[in-house]
């Protein structure tokens, strides 16, 4: 391994951990809506938050870069006014890694709120907790073990993400290169021995990250 | 002998396959709620508690307005005072047995009060729960899990207290124990109880007066057995 690679490998964790970051709190809030009240507009959330996993990443990749160019709505705002600059940055490399990784992340919290017996929370409530206090002390550590295995799959998903990242971010060496894009990159240049070896790191950090996951996900639910 | 008012006016409340009516006043220091299972018994302990929300209901007990929905008025149910025991306990699964206790005492010095009767030792040591503090929820046996439920509701200095068949899962002698437990509270604490029930003996056993419901309606209301 040489200086370049363990750049990239350190680039590639330290975005996708942005990212996850980033998508933590709204995550957390939209799957919570989700899970526990209904309301207007509910159903088309759920299928625009969920569209990314089907829909081919480099078209989510398009729809970001129009939306976040110079000349794009939020990217105009973003350039004129905060003097941001999303698109071929760092920035772009998390946008798109959020955004793909979301559905991950709102999906696997939804099912672990879901989890938590509604009557418990009632019970708190009767005992003089306020709303607040009844989300950290009862909902929160009851879906914990379901929130961190979804959070940990998203971030598994952040680290491999390709189509959208090189459409927003492109893939600038030192800049925006992360594992997915230098594999594709040295392939393309035929040097297939360093992918693999990047490859192999690729598979190393993915395979942690969701056995990690699914250690969470099997200790759901009431101890 | 404590003495409570719960009005219960104008109760009209849509289940799945009856209307629930109730039109009442209850003042017996211990109170069962006599009936079949699924006369509405629960129902009626969550208007009460102010877990769920009727078109049509006047709840005031003593002279505090709960519930009024001619006006519009519903006091969040953290700020009712009133104790819960649910039929599935509801017991806080990731806490300690001295956790469950203490939620909901949490920040709150005040005793009612009463020179300090519902203080964390008194109720401890009026429920054996001494030895039992520092287990897992998972840990408890059945009749240990209601003492722990029972002790929770009493900690947060409720007005009132509301009982969803205690004793359901019990066998016979451990019944007869958390009864002995029940009446003990009842006559050490002087909080009124509001007990459902459809064991016609534990009614005779611990109630001053019994309602009896039957498919949302009040069929009957008097003294237990009668």
């Amino acid at each position: 391994m040489n200086a370049a690679e363990w750049q990239v490998v350190g680039f590639t964790l330290r975005v996708s951990a942005f990212a996850i970051l980033l998508i933590l709190p709204p995550g957390l809030a939209i799957a919570w809506l989700l899970a526990r009240f209904r309301w207007p507009g509910k159903s088309l959330a759920e299928t625009l938050i969920a569209l990314p996993l089907v829909l081919p990443p480099v078209a989510t990749g398009l729809l970001l870069l129009k939306l976040l160019g110079r000349r794009g709505a939020l990217g105009a705002f973003l350039h004129d006014r905060l003097g941001l600059d999303v698109v071929f940055t760092w920035r772009g490399v998390v946008v798109a890694m959020a955004v793909m990784s979301l559905p991950l992340l709102v999906r696997g919290a939804r099912v672990a709120f879901e989890g938590v017996d509604p009557r418990l929370e009632q019970i708190a409530r009767t005992l003089g907790a306020t709303d607040v206090r009844v989300f950290l002390t009862i909902t929160l550590p009851l879906a914990r073990n379901g929130i961190l295995g979804g959070t940990l799959l998203a971030f598994a998903r952040a680290l491999g993400e390709f189509g959208a990242t090189i459409l927003v971010a492109g893939n600038i060496p030192g800049r925006t290169s992360t594992l997915a894009l230098s594999i594709y990159q040295l392939v393309q240049l035929g040097k297939d021995g360093e992918a693999f070896r990047l490859l192999g790191i690729s598979a190393a950090i993915a395979f942690a990250a969701v056995w990690a996951s699914e250690r969470f996900l099997a200790r759901r639910g009431p101890r | 002998m404590s003495t409570m008012r719960l009005a219960l006016h104008r109760i009209r409340l849509p289940l799945a396959a009856f209307t629930l009516e109730v039109d009442t006043e209850i003042t017996a220091g211990i109170t069962g709620l006599f009936g079949p299972s699924g006369a509405g018994k629960t129902s009626l302990l969550d208007l009460v508690a102010g877990l769920r929300r009727a078109p049509s209901a006047l709840i005031r007990l003593g002279d505090r307005v709960l519930t009024d929905t001619a006006q519009g008025l519903s006091v969040p149910a953290r700020e009712r005072r009133i104790g819960y025991v649910p039929q599935d306990l509801a017991l806080f699964p990731h806490l300690s047995v001295r956790g469950n206790l203490l939620y909901g005492a949490h920040g709150k010095e005040e005793t009612n009060g009463n020179g300090g009767r519902f203080a964390f030792d008194h109720i401890r040591d009026l429920l054996d729960l001494g030895p039992l503090l520092e287990r897992g929820i998972a840990h408890l046996s059945g009749g240990e899990k209601q003492r722990v439920a029972f002790a929770r509701a009493l900690l947060s200095s409720p007005r009132l207290l509301l009982l969803d068949e205690p004793l359901a899962g019990l066998d016979r002698p451990r019944r007869e124990r958390i009864l002995a437990y029940l009446r003990q509270a009842h006559d050490d604490l002087q909080v009124p109880m509001l007990y459902v029930s459809h064991h016609a003996d534990e009614m005779t056993a611990l109630c001053g007066e019994v309602l009896h419901l039957d498919h949302g309606k009040v069929t009957g209301q008097g003294e237990p057995g009668a």
